[in-house]
């Protein structure tokens, strides 16, 4: 394993706001990658500068070993991008705008025909190749943005909100795509405000407030530590005092009242049976008990708890 | 931070020329513009060739006739190419950028191996190119209905004129789309752009030259008493007037087209004494004294590019 993409003390300020303040970042060859966090609060700002598409007012980059500001075309030559609500030349067809894009690339034609007629293939856009992409739906151009990718063979995949605004069958054949891509070793950086969602993909997550990193990590880790488990008990219970019943259960980490008769259990097992039999046996009723796996959701809303909510998303 | 580039500015400028060129040829846009041209075009050199054949004399330059002449109401073709080449240019050039910006293309384009340079030059070598085939396709329309209708080829030096005036032209075209292309990378909604463009434009060929006189009266007042600052006047007044790319034009076209003028500025009658009135200047004599006007022009075009280039590299990509 090599670190294909790192960044330290990533800064970015637009006049004294800072988009990106202080930011490390270490990226490894073959992993999915995912830059999660609410709109505004740098991930979009690190991407560009990944990129080297805007310029860091302090830290440094290194992106396969080269810096994106010196040697931005060897870098972008690599690296493939598909940006936050992507745009294509609607009065081109499908074929016209990635042989576009090939040419820049720098790739000659016929190596580039064979690539587009494979990466269309591969998106599922074979049979719309010569039609004008203004008659595309927004998970067609999304594919066809992937399609990009593939045809510039890169190394390291960035994509920008890559299933915003697409609907759940498009997101979840999206997300099958880049894990086959992943498979074959193409290193893959997403940005995603939907944390649930990218938690099924990504293999390490960073967790982005206010445009510092807050957590960083793989998402059972992070479950783990920051909920103290990876199980989230809700449990409704009358004439039980929850603390005093559950002291000394085995496998509990954290509890914490949701309202009168409610609390929150984390646990880093199923252990609903043991939290029924100790509530019947110290004399309580019990309403009612949901068990589910923590999501990133909760991991991001109670890692800044603490922090005041007037920006959150 | 000073930092060496690697590798060229120029890879992929081609490719985005040529692209950008053919979008032009393909869209409805510039269809409508230069059917507008080409009409106006064939209407004025019609309407000249009849008045030339009404009038037809003695003159050693009838070909060069065919774009001056006017016959009312229509104007001459030179009249309506001054008029008509901004409105081209900028129609080529008022969402260069900032079209890219709207329809969210930009950051793609810019992801690809190309530094902005390569964008920014190419779509403007891309319009340039256009203007080029429009120009010379014209050109070479008006002197074809003019050999048909007038039954006589062209001498060498009315070709040379005509070169001459459609590089001329070309340059003033070129003017034009940088202003476009500034607006462009200035300001951000495409609509806006065009319209600031378009004002530049009806600026400098309709108010400019009223403007001109009243600049000068109040810089440079006549003294009644003094006839050199009615000299001293004009001579402002035309300094003013020769800011607006459209004076520089029609006087570069004037001294082209009519090799009987001698001077673009005063002229006093001692320096007349001996000249032989009427008499036509040599092709190069006539191309020395519009020097000026072609080099003030090329200079525009050069600082307009500038302003474009730099607030375009300056400029944040995300929207």
């Amino acid at each position: 394993m090599s670190p294909v993409i790192e960044a330290r003390g990533l800064v970015k300020r637009y006049g004294r706001f800072p988009a990106v303040d202080g930011i490390d970042l270490t990226v490894e060859k073959g992993e999915v990658f995912g830059l999660l966090g609410p709109n505004g609060s740098g991930k979009t700002t690190t991407i560009l500068l990944l990129l080297g598409l805007t310029e860091p007012t302090a830290g440094s980059i290194r992106v396969l070993g080269l810096d994106p500001l010196r040697q931005p075309l060897t870098v972008k030559r690599q690296v493939g991008y598909l940006p936050d609500q992507i745009g294509f030349y609607d009065h081109l067809t499908a074929w016209e705008n990635l042989a576009y894009t090939s040419r820049l690339a720098g790739l000659i034609s016929k190596e580039a025909d064979t690539r587009i007629i494979d990466a269309l293939a591969r998106v599922r856009l074979a049979d719309v190749t010569h039609r004008h992409v203004a008659t595309f739906s927004h998970g067609m151009r999304q594919r066809l943005g992937l399609a990009e990718v593939l045809v510039k063979q890169a190394k390291i995949a960035i994509l920008d909100e890559p299933t915003s605004g697409l609907d759940p069958q498009s997101t979840q054949e999206l997300l099958e795509l880049i894990r086959e891509l992943a498979a074959e070793g193409v290193t893959f950086v997403l940005s995603s405000h939907q944390l649930a969602m990218m938690q099924t993909i990504c293999g390490r997550v960073a967790l982005f407030r206010k445009g510092r990193i807050g957590l960083i990590g793989r998402v059972e880790d992070l479950t783990a530590n920051v909920l103290g488990g990876s199980h989230m008990v809700e449990v409704e219970a009358e004439r039980a005092d929850l603390p005093k019943v559950l002291a000394g259960a085995p496998h509990i980490s954290g509890l914490a009242p949701l309202g009168t008769g409610r609390w929150r259990i984390d646990a880093d097992a199923d252990v609903r049976a043991d939290i029924a039999r100790r509530i019947v046996d110290a004399g309580g009723a019990l309403h009612s008990m949901t068990i589910r796996q923590a999501t990133l959701d909760e991991v991001y809303v109670r890692f800044f708890e603490g922090d005041n909510h007037d920006v959150a998303a | 931070m000073m930092s060496r580039r690697e590798g060229s500015p120029f890879a992929g400028l081609s490719t985005i020329a040529l692209k950008e060129a053919a979008d032009h040829m393909n869209s409805i846009r510039i269809h409508l513009v230069m059917v507008l041209v080409l009409l106006t075009a064939i209407g004025s050199v019609y309407a000249a060739i009849g008045q030339i054949k009404a009038t037809i004399g003695e003159d050693q330059f009838l070909f060069l006739r065919l774009f001056t002449t006017a016959q009312q109401p229509l104007p001459s073709f030179v009249f309506f190419l001054g008029f008509l080449i901004p409105l081209v240019a900028i129609a080529l050039g008022f969402d260069a950028i900032n079209g890219e910006y709207n329809r969210r293309t930009l950051s793609r384009i810019l992801s690809q191996p190309i530094y902005r340079d390569a964008l920014l030059t190419g779509k403007f070598l891309g319009g340039l190119l256009v203007i080029a085939i429009c120009l010379l396709a014209l050109w070479l329309l008006v002197t074809g209905l003019g050999m048909l209708l007038l039954g006589l080829p062209p001498s060498g030096e009315e070709i040379a004129r005509g070169l001459a005036f459609l590089f001329a032209s070309f340059v003033y075209a070129g003017v034009w789309l940088a202003v476009a292309m500034a607006f462009s990378t200035i300001v951000k909604s495409p609509a806006t752009s065009a319209l600031c463009a378009l004002t530049a434009w009806l600026l400098f060929t309709v108010f400019w030259p009223m403007l001109a006189p009243l600049i000068a009266g109040a810089v440079a007042p006549i003294d009644p008493l003094d006839p050199m600052t009615a000299v001293h006047q004009i001579d402002i007044q035309q300094a003013i007037a020769r800011i607006s790319p459209n004076t520089l034009y029609g006087e570069a076209t004037l001294a082209l087209l009519n090799p009987a003028t001698r001077s673009l500025g005063l002229l006093f009658t001692d320096q007349l004494s001996g000249a032989l009135m009427g008499a036509p200047l040599p092709f190069s004599l006539s191309v020395a004294l519009i020097w000026p006007q072609l080099a003030g022009m090329i200079a525009a075009l050069l600082v307009l590019f500038t302003i474009a280039y730099v607030s375009f590299q300056r400029q944040e990509i995300r929207a």
